[in-house]
């Protein structure tokens, strides 16, 4: 049988294309479902390391260090409680959600006219301005550092979340425009003049008809702002001291005259997952659609 | 290539079907005979690609068997089955040329590439694309992609069966003349099995010996476009066929009358069954005219379409439409309608109620 | 198709100011250093192309560079296929569809010194259950001692960290190919392999071309994951282009060195991005043709 072969990745065919049933029910009795097995040994290995720094979590240093054991056998939120009680700690949550936000906000700001631009017009030089901007997401953060480590001390921002905040632009604008682009692509040109002809304004156009419309691409595009600018650490560190620290790089701070505190570091890494996790939870009917930015 | 017999067939896309309205395909029994080209009409929703898809294996029917010949294939995979089957929106293999594209079904059947060749060229002439055959697929047009998934189809000459799913949807008009004329020509040279999905009563019509009449999961009538326009075995046939469809009247029988209202129709044969029942006439069989016998009418407009002229009336409550030549004039002061009889059917429940005496 | 105005300059103008203030300013900062020297004090003379010439004849930075290709070359080897594979092997709905799209999208939103965090507790052979599991099977591994283990560990990392969004956009292909195309499969008698190359390869590409792109770049720019690590070691075995470059400019202060390694590394990216991008779209047209 056809259906049978599983050359390469086994892959279930989608739709409701299954052949006979009854033979399908007994073939499954000697052997189990490929893409399942393929499956649940790639997610293990995704969730066991997070399990791990999870379960280390709730455990106490000397349990850490004393014995080895697969989930806490003394149960303890003592980590948790350092963390969430210490104004050090959870500033840098604050401090990180506050730039991530503004970043979100500055990037959609300006990367939606820009998108609009590039979507529905020529212009002189667009094609150089387009692939010049595209190229900006390809500059290593690392070359960047001490630049922006001058620059921002030299115009005051330094240590400001608004720093941090414009720095990630840096890369979140390009993708932001790219991926916006996409989507404005995929609505029709008669929708803008109609509108028009209509008597709508460009700004009374662009709000209330054309930003419903891509109303998933912004929501892409402000979700891979967000991760992108979530999990930087290496500009966002650069850039701050003390007043907008994130609290990724206050994770530092565990490492003391004592050594490491194993059980903080890994509470701390943990509250970091978090606010991705949220994320993810909203849109996770999304996902799919919004990985395909559009282009397919 | 063999007959194709379904045999207590029934499908339902909810895993647990509770009552009727769940099953997609209704119960059915039914016999495709080898080498007749039939039409699957129907409204959108109603099935057809469902019986298709399950004829070609692609579905596995809930319950019921499939049998070609005298082979059960219920169980048998579509690759078994050796059918061809064709969709409504083109399906062709982007990266191969258009000569690999027409390959392709051969070469997976293991066929000698001398073989494969040969048919490759033949089909080509018959679909036209002789001269783009080492072009990608990727480049055409909607309807060069198209004849592609039909010459697919029809360059295995030893087909079972070739199963058409909508396939001139996204032709231009004066394409899909073309193409339907070379699917008949197909038909007449081979002999195969040909089974036709359609919403277009015109394409079925024209295409096919036989038409199979589809509505809400159910087939409600097959036979000869004739049949379907003189006796249509349910109201649906009488209004989806035809332009414009079938009147209906609720009527009271009675041997060989039928009361309408306070008027009385003599149906010309006589019926066993009696009590409320509906009686269908079609356009064609009405003719109008002023004083009388016949129904009391009130003419609404008329309309020219060309080849004849729609008379809309107003019988007793009940808008009718009527169907004269041309050529003819119409009075203005028309009160009544007659039927002509031989174009009378009586209908129960929405099915046709036989006459005595008729011979199925 | 797109008319000509040239007022739509206006609408680019918010991001041009942006991104010039935060990319074309820095950059010439670097340039500027890249051609001057400086004894402290703040005071700079010019040096010419000296620093490039240094940086070119130093093993330090080919080395780096060499190391940095072939973690490069060794990611998109493993993460791209095993991307696709995983991504034909999703469920196509319900209740588990979700959860592995949520499953799968958790590595991507944890920040990269958490991701560097997780793997170096994961690895130890004390308290992290992969590396005593290593350890009681008898196998000697210590990515802290061994530059094969933390070789071996960091791509490990990166391919945790980033082979779901191969998968994640590979399955976003997938899923916008008509069933039509897998029926009219079945009809032909195509083999899963057939399918799979003639079907959904090709649908595939765009995304894929973006997948790979994407991988490039930022395996090309990794820095934090390894740094929290293995710190760039043991010794420099596993000191990539960005570690060298932070090494350099911040920890040494050499500025002008430092900014002409930063010249030459952009370039380098930019150059080898072009090359995919040219041989990708060159392989898209032809196809057309």
């Amino acid at each position: 049988m056809t259906d049978t072969v599983s050359a390469p990745g086994a892959g279930t065919i989608p739709g409701d294309v299954a052949p006979a049933k009854p033979q399908a029910k007994s073939r499954k009795r000697f052997r189990p479902n490929g893409s399942a097995i393929v499956m649940t040994i790639y997610l293990l290995f995704l969730l066991v390391p997070i399990y791990w720094l999870l379960n280390m979590s709730l455990k106490t240093n000397t349990e850490i260090l004393g014995t080895f054991s697969l989930w806490p056998r003394n149960l303890t939120l003592a980590n948790y409680e350092t963390i969430l009680t210490d104004p050090a700690w959870y500033t840098g949550y604050i401090n990180s959600i506050t730039y991530v936000t503004m970043n979100v906000v500055i990037t959609l700001a300006v990367a939606l006219p820009a998108a609009y631009a590039f979507s529905r017009y020529t212009f002189t030089g667009d094609k150089h301005l387009f692939f010049w901007l595209l190229t900006n997401r390809m500059a290593p953060p690392a070359v960047f550092a001490l630049p922006f480590f001058q620059l921002y001390s030299s115009v005051g921002l330094f240590d400001t979340h608004i720093a941090v905040a414009l720095a990630h632009c840096l890369f979140n604008v390009p993708l932001a425009v790219w991926i916006l682009e996409g989507f404005m692509r995929g609505v029709p040109k008669e929708i803008d003049e109609t509108a028009y002809i209509d008597g709508y304004s460009f700004s009374r156009f662009f709000i209330r008809i054309f930003m419903p419309l891509i109303a998933s691409g912004i929501g892409v595009a402000a979700f891979f702002a967000f991760m992108f600018s979530w999990v930087e650490l290496l500009l966002s560190r650069t850039l701050t001291s003390v007043d907008a620290k994130p609290i990724a790089a206050t994770m530092t701070r565990t490492v003391g005259a004592s050594g490491i505190d194993w059980g903080v570091l890994a509470a701390a890494g943990v509250l970091t997952i978090v606010p991705g996790a949220l994320v993810i939870w909203f849109v996770r009917n999304y996902i799919a659609k919004g990985f395909a930015l559009g282009r397919v | 290539m063999a007959q194709i017999t379904l045999d207590d067939l029934a499908h339902s896309y909810h895993p647990n079907p509770s009552g009727p309205d769940d099953f997609a395909l209704k119960q059915l029994d039914m016999t495709w005979r080898d080498g007749e080209a039939y039409a699957l009409l129907g409204a959108s929703g109603c099935g057809k690609s469902t019986l298709l898809n399950i004829i070609s294996g692609l579905l596995h029917p809930s319950q019921g068997r499939i049998l070609f010949g005298e082979r059960d294939v219920t169980n048998a995979p579509t690759a078994d089955r050796n059918i061809a089957q064709v969709f409504q929106f083109p399906v062709v293999y982007d990266t191969m040329s258009v000569r690999e594209n027409l390959a392709f079904p051969l070469k997976n059947r293991g066929m000698a590439g001398q073989e494969i060749a040969e048919r490759v060229q033949k089909v080509a002439a018959m679909i036209d694309m002789e001269a783009v055959l080492d072009r990608k697929a990727r480049g055409l047009t909607a309807d060069a992609k198209q004849k592609i998934s039909l010459g697919r189809g029809m360059v295995r000459e030893d087909v079972n069966a070739l199963l058409f799913d909508e396939p001139l949807t996204v032709i231009d008009p004066h394409m899909k003349w073309e193409l339907r004329t070379q699917l008949k020509k197909l038909h007449r040279d081979f002999g195969h099995t040909m089974i036709y999905v359609t919403h277009d009563q015109t394409e079925a019509l024209t295409f096919a010996d036989k038409v199979v009449v589809m509505h809400d999961g159910r087939v409600v009538q097959t036979g000869t476009p004739q049949d379907l326009f003189e006796k249509p075995a349910h109201t649906f046939v009488g209004y989806f066929i035809g332009s414009p469809g079938m009147n209906l009247f609720d009527a009271d029988i009675n041997g060989r009358t039928a009361r309408i209202g306070d008027a009385t129709l003599d149906l010309g044969r006589p019926y066993a069954a009696s009590g409320r029942m509906q009686v269908g006439v079609r356009p064609e069989f009405v003719r109008v005219g002023t004083g009388g016998d016949g129904l009391p009418a009130r003419i609404r407009r008329v309309e020219d379409v060309g080849r004849h002229k729609i008379v809309r009336l107003d019988v007793m409550g009940v808008e009718t439409a009527a169907i004269v030549g041309e050529d003819a004039t119409i009075p203005t002061d028309i009160d009544r309608v007659s039927f002509v009889p031989e174009g009378i059917n009586v209908y129960a429940d929405a099915w046709r109620v036989a006459p005595q005496g008729e011979t199925p | 198709m797109k008319t000509v105005n040239e007022k739509a300059w206006f609408l680019v103008l918010p991001v041009l100011l942006l991104v010039a203030f935060s990319a074309v300013i820095p950059l010439m900062t670097v340039v500027n250093y890249s051609v001057q020297d400086s004894f402290g004090n703040n005071q700079f003379f010019w040096a010419g192309l000296l620093w490039f010439e240094e940086m070119l004849a130093s093993d330090r930075m080919w080395n780096a560079l060499g190391r940095q290709l072939v973690f490069s070359a060794i990611i998109l080897a493993i993460e791209i296929p095993l991307g696709i594979l995983v991504a034909l092997n999703m469920p196509q709905k319900g209740f588990w569809s979700s959860f592995c799209l949520v499953a799968m999208s958790l590595p991507l939103l944890i920040p990269w010194n958490v991701v560097g965090t997780i793997w170096q507790i994961f690895g130890r052979v004390d308290i992290g259950l992969l590396g005593y599991t290593l350890d009681a099977l008898g196998l000697d591994y210590n990515y802290t001692q061994d530059s094969l283990d933390a070789w071996i560990t960091v791509v490990v990392m990166d391919v945790w960290h980033w082979t779901s969004l191969v998968a994640l956009l590979a399955y976003a292909g997938l899923r916008s190919i008509p069933d039509a195309y897998y029926q009219a499969a079945k009809i032909d008698q195509a083999s899963r392999w057939a399918v799979f190359r003639y079907i959904e390869l090709p649908k595939m590409a765009g995304v894929l071309m973006i997948a790979i792109l994407l991988r490039f770049m930022d395996s090309f720019m990794i820095y934090t994951e390894p740094f929290v690590l293995t710190g760039g070691g043991p010794g420099n075995a596993t000191t990539f282009l960005s570690i060298d470059l932070v090494k350099m400019a911040l920890g040494q202060f050499d500025l002008g060195p430092a900014a002409a390694f930063s010249l030459m590394y952009f370039l380098v990216i930019l150059l080898i991005s072009w090359v995919f991008y040219t041989i990708m779209t060159n392989l898209d047209a032809r196809d057309a043709k």
